[in-house]
């Protein structure tokens, strides 16, 4: 009988000797990105890049700047020197809403979900931006926008069947444990069909059932709908299990950047991690 | 086609023609309930069977069927008894090696499953099923980059189908025809207390002619609404999912998801419905757990009409005669109360509902009846293609399985053994005539392997397995399942092993229940940081002592079984779980496994000790392990004085 140690050492072998995936377009790029709040900086002189397809991880010791990286991204924050191009256009920052249409999605470190409504309420609420009708034509239900709302929600029973979620579908999503919160957060940033995904810590606070699920989910997303995403994530295991490429920062500053073999022998990130005495 | 509906594919020809429109089955998918009609079911199923025709599927094959219950996987069953093929159920959750042990010993050559999991299942125990050539997956998700050229997806198998019976036409009915009832119709492996499983050959004379007798003794039509939930590859789905449906011609339904089941019971009202006790039991622990949470007055309301329901409600259900002033108390209380808890659980339309597997408990048992719900226990077993026993309408007591069913004959052997010979009795477990040989005699006979007796009202009481009966040190008997039910029909207790066969007292393991302590503890604020701790905490200790010692006190009052009373016991540090092996998959307890697995935990409880350390090997499920490790306490319990002489013989006679 195969046992179960077996198997899994297997599918380390499979992993290992898994080709790496090539990519070859940007989908966005980040130059020379430096954010001060008053006098502190959060953030000196980053660039990277996030190639159209891959899973790119951010990493780095507690408040390396990896929030504020993600937050730089969408354009809740505005970088004082430094730009960002999205699919090919250049800008210097983008305003929430803005990077919202142009399909970049995230979800948050501290769940942002509407607690009273139900799972399916969210995750309408994340095709807003893509229904045409109005608010008040919305409240007639009727017509063009009857058709439009059951459009939508054919649209967002699929992503709830692709997180396996049906069973909490009603239920109002205060009264849901954090890992399903998570899910639902994850499920309304991809009812905005985004091309861009960004993740702050998704597993963060989950027991190693609930991470192993969200790490299949992720890899599912990237796969099914050919979904780039960036994420920031503490579990050096599962960083170096699902992505593609890292890039680690330290009290804002980029240590090093490259596939999850390189950036483990990298010697600064492990002085990073570890300390160094001095 | 042959005027006789001997076989389920003839039955669906007769369906198609004589209720076409009417709903065959149905399917919850993305939040909506798709129906389908016996004449798409038809249509589909020839397709089916065309495309499996096409890609090798020859007469006498066998396909796995593996998966949750899904339309597709009973039309696959059809359309595969249509080809003069066999179907094999496999239980969606074994894991990989069980899996093998099956798909060889069955030798498949064909599975069907519902998606990537059970797909990367098939590949893993590939080199071990050899005879296993193509599969067809039903949810290609995560399924894109797999190349192998012996994977299909099930809708290329249909359109290839669809093709071939456009050029075919009479193909399909042609096949049809040649079935008889005397051919075999399924395989069904039982997941066995020992040893490796054994597949139950049943022909299409037993099942059906089994499920036309249940049918008709209850009175299903083609109106009964249906559930389908439990695991496809068991004896009693197979019969109440598929042949009693294909039978009576009503319309079975499945769930969006193993999870979504109360939800879509409640949408669909199934007017036909079985679940284990288990289920039951479920859905009466969530019920007084949210009662508890409700306002006060809400809470006295409730109460003081359950009082009513115990008071009138199962004597009205038995039409017995009840006082005014309660029929009209219980008339109100259908209004405030009954109506809407089982329209709450999706009860409101049952008109029969099934308990079996297990011995049910006479309060849950009554709750049921008490709301109006016609619950009834039966008896039965994959050899005897489900019904031995049934309780009839009017004769329904909660301590016995009832009267034998239709056409079925029960007796009981010289060692208390229940024997039963009846149409359903199954032909052979494939490739294992020992054991066939061992279980059906000669004249048909089958042994049961469970010991019991006729009650004075002629119904069976079933009190243990045969072979668990033991003797204590005395020479009494000893029965532990019957102790183990007593035990477990305590909510907060969710297993028991009791232990006393050659020892000199009896002894337990007991399993805590996380729902109903974890709401305790929610409400008494006792803090627990993981079950372990839960589970030793002393306030738990002192309420499962408390249990214990009621059942004791119920025992002292059996002259049968009065000395079984259990004077120490422990509770465990982890689950007993399925995966462990602890549990077969419908769980029950494996006694040799846990005797092994425990031994030094049980002779702790025969040597004086006060604690033990029991450290203890778990399987994930993912199939990784690990190691459970605590002290545990053992506790005493008080005993009670036997209420009369206690006679020698065994309760059975």
């Amino acid at each position: 009988m195969p046992d179960a140690s077996q198997t899994a050492a297997s599918d380390e072998q499979a992993a290992a000797e898994a080709p790496a995936r090539r990519f070859a377009e940007t989908l966005l790029e980040v130059q020379n990105i430096t954010l001060r709040f008053g006098g502190v900086k959060a953030l000196t002189d980053i660039s990277f890049d996030i190639k159209k397809g891959e899973i790119r991880a951010i990493i780095g010791p507690n408040g390396a700047g990896k929030s504020s990286m993600l937050n730089v991204i969408n354009g809740f924050y505005t970088p004082q020197e430094g730009t960002i191009s999205f699919k090919g256009k250049l800008r210097k920052a983008m305003r929430p809403h803005e990077a919202a249409k142009n399909g970049i999605a995230r979800t948050f470190q501290n769940i942002a979900l509407f607690k009273g409504m139900s799972t399916l309420d969210n995750i309408m609420t994340g095709r807003l931006l893509k229904m045409k009708s109005n608010l008040l034509l919305q409240a007639l239900y009727w017509g063009p926008n009857l058709r439009e709302e059951t459009e939508h929600r054919a649209f967002c029973e699929r992503i709830i069947d692709f997180l396996e979620i049906q069973a909490i579908r009603k239920t109002p999503v205060g009264k849901l444990p954090y890992g399903l919160q998570k899910r639902v957060e994850l499920a309304r940033a991809l009812a905005m069909e985004p091309e861009l995904l960004l993740l702050d810590e998704p597993m963060a606070g989950m027991n190693v059932e609930e991470k192993e699920d969200m790490c299949r989910f992720i890899l599912d997303v990237n796969e099914e709908f050919g979904t780039t995403i960036a994420l920031i994530e503490h579990d050096m295991g599962v960083v170096m299990d699902i992505s593609d490429r890292v890039v680690v920062l330290d009290y804002g500053r980029k240590l090093a950047d490259g596939t999850p073999d390189e950036v483990r022998g990298n010697q600064a990130v492990i002085d990073a991690y570890l300390g160094v005495s001095h | 086609m042959s005027a006789e509906l001997d076989t389920f594919p003839k039955l669906l020809l007769h369906h198609a023609e004589v209720r076409p429109d009417a709903p065959a089955m149905r399917e919850k998918d993305y939040g909506i309930w798709l129906t389908n009609s016996w004449k798409e079911a038809r249509e589909e199923i020839e397709a089916l069977a065309c495309g499996m025709h096409q890609r090798g599927f020859r007469r006498g094959d066998r396909l796995a069927i593996v998966g949750d219950n899904r339309p597709r996987l009973y039309w696959a069953m059809c359309a595969v008894q249509a080809l003069g093929g066999v179907p094999v159920p496999l239980y969606q959750d074994s894991v990989a090696a069980e899996m093998a042990y099956v798909l060889d010993h069955a030798e498949v050559r064909f599975a069907l499953v519902e998606d990537q999991e059970q797909v990367d299942k098939l590949l893993e125990v590939r080199e071990r099923a050899k005879t296993l050539e193509q599969i067809f997956y039903d949810d290609e998700r995560g399924l894109r980059n797999y190349t192998q050229e012996f994977l299909h997806h099930y809708d290329a198998l249909l359109a290839e189908g669809r093709d071939f019976a456009k050029r075919h036409p009479q193909f399909f009915t042609d096949e049809i025809a040649k079935g008889s009832g005397g051919d075999v119709s399924i395989m069904c492996y039982t997941s066995g207390t020992t040893g490796n499983p054994k597949g139950v050959v049943l022909t299409f004379d037993n099942v059906l002619k089994s499920a036309r007798n249940g049918a008709e003794f209850e009175g299903l039509t083609a109106k009964e609404d249906m559930l389908a939930y439990l695991p496809m590859a068991w004896v009693g789905d197979h019969i109440f999912s598929y042949a009693q449906s294909y039978a009576a011609g009503f319309c079975v339904s499945c769930p969006e998801s193993g999870a979504t089941v109360m939800h879509d019971l409640r949408e669909l009202g199934p007017t036909y419905f079985f679940a284990p006790p288990r289920i039951f039991e479920n859905i009466l622990t969530t019920v007084m757990i949210r009662m508890e949470d409700a306002s006060a007055p809400k809470r006295r309301i409730f109460r003081y009409f359950m009082e009513v329901a115990k008071r009138a409600g199962i004597k009205i259900l038995n039409r017995q005669p009840v006082p005014l002033g309660d029929r009209l108390l219980y008339a109100l209380g259908e209004l405030l109360v009954y109506g809407p808890l089982k329209n709450t659980l999706g009860l409101t339309r049952v008109r029969l509902a099934y308990t079996a597997g297990e011995a049910i408990g006479p309060d849950i048992f009554d709750f049921y009846r008490s709301l109006g719900v016609n619950l009834k226990q039966l008896y039965g077993s994959t050899e005897a293609s489900v019904f031995v026993t049934i309780q009839p309408d009017g004769e329904i007591y909660a301590d016995t399985v009832g009267k034998p069913a239709p056409e079925v004959e029960v007796k009981i052997a010289e060692d208390g053994e229940v024997m039963f010979r009846s149409p359903g009795v199954f032909q052979e477990y494939y490739k294992n005539p020992e054991a066939t040989a061992e279980t059906k005699t000669p004249e048909g006979w089958v042994h049961t392997g469970d010991a019991g007796f006729f009650d004075d009202k002629g119904h069976l009481r079933i009190i243990d397995r045969a072979k668990d009966v033991g003797r204590m040190n005395d020479g009494k008997i000893f029965a532990p399942k019957y102790i183990e039910n007593k035990l477990k029909f305590f909510p907060n207790i969710k297993e028991a092993v009791a232990f006393g066969h050659e020892r000199d007292y009896a002894t337990a393991f007991l399993n805590i229940d996380l729902a109903a302590l974890g709401s305790w503890a929610e409400r008494h604020n006792v803090a627990y940081g993981s079950y372990i701790e839960l589970s030793q905490h002393p306030e738990v200790r002192e309420i499962l002592r408390e249990h214990v010692e009621s059942v004791n006190r119920d025992l002292a009052g059996d002259s049968h079984l009065g000395h079984t009373q259990i004077r120490r016991f422990l509770i465990l540090h982890k689950e007993l779980d399925a995966d462990d092996g602890e549990l077969t998959r419908t769980r029950k307890v494996r006694r040799r496994v846990i005797a092994e697995k425990y031994g030094e935990l049980i002779e702790a409880l025969y040597s004086g000790k006060a604690e033990v350390f029991a450290s203890t090997e778990v399987t994930f499920e993912d199939g990784r392990k690990g190691k459970i490790e605590a002290t545990l306490t053992v506790l005493d319990a008080e005993t009670y004085p036997v209420a009369g002489g206690a006679p020698e013989r065994a309760a059975a006679e």
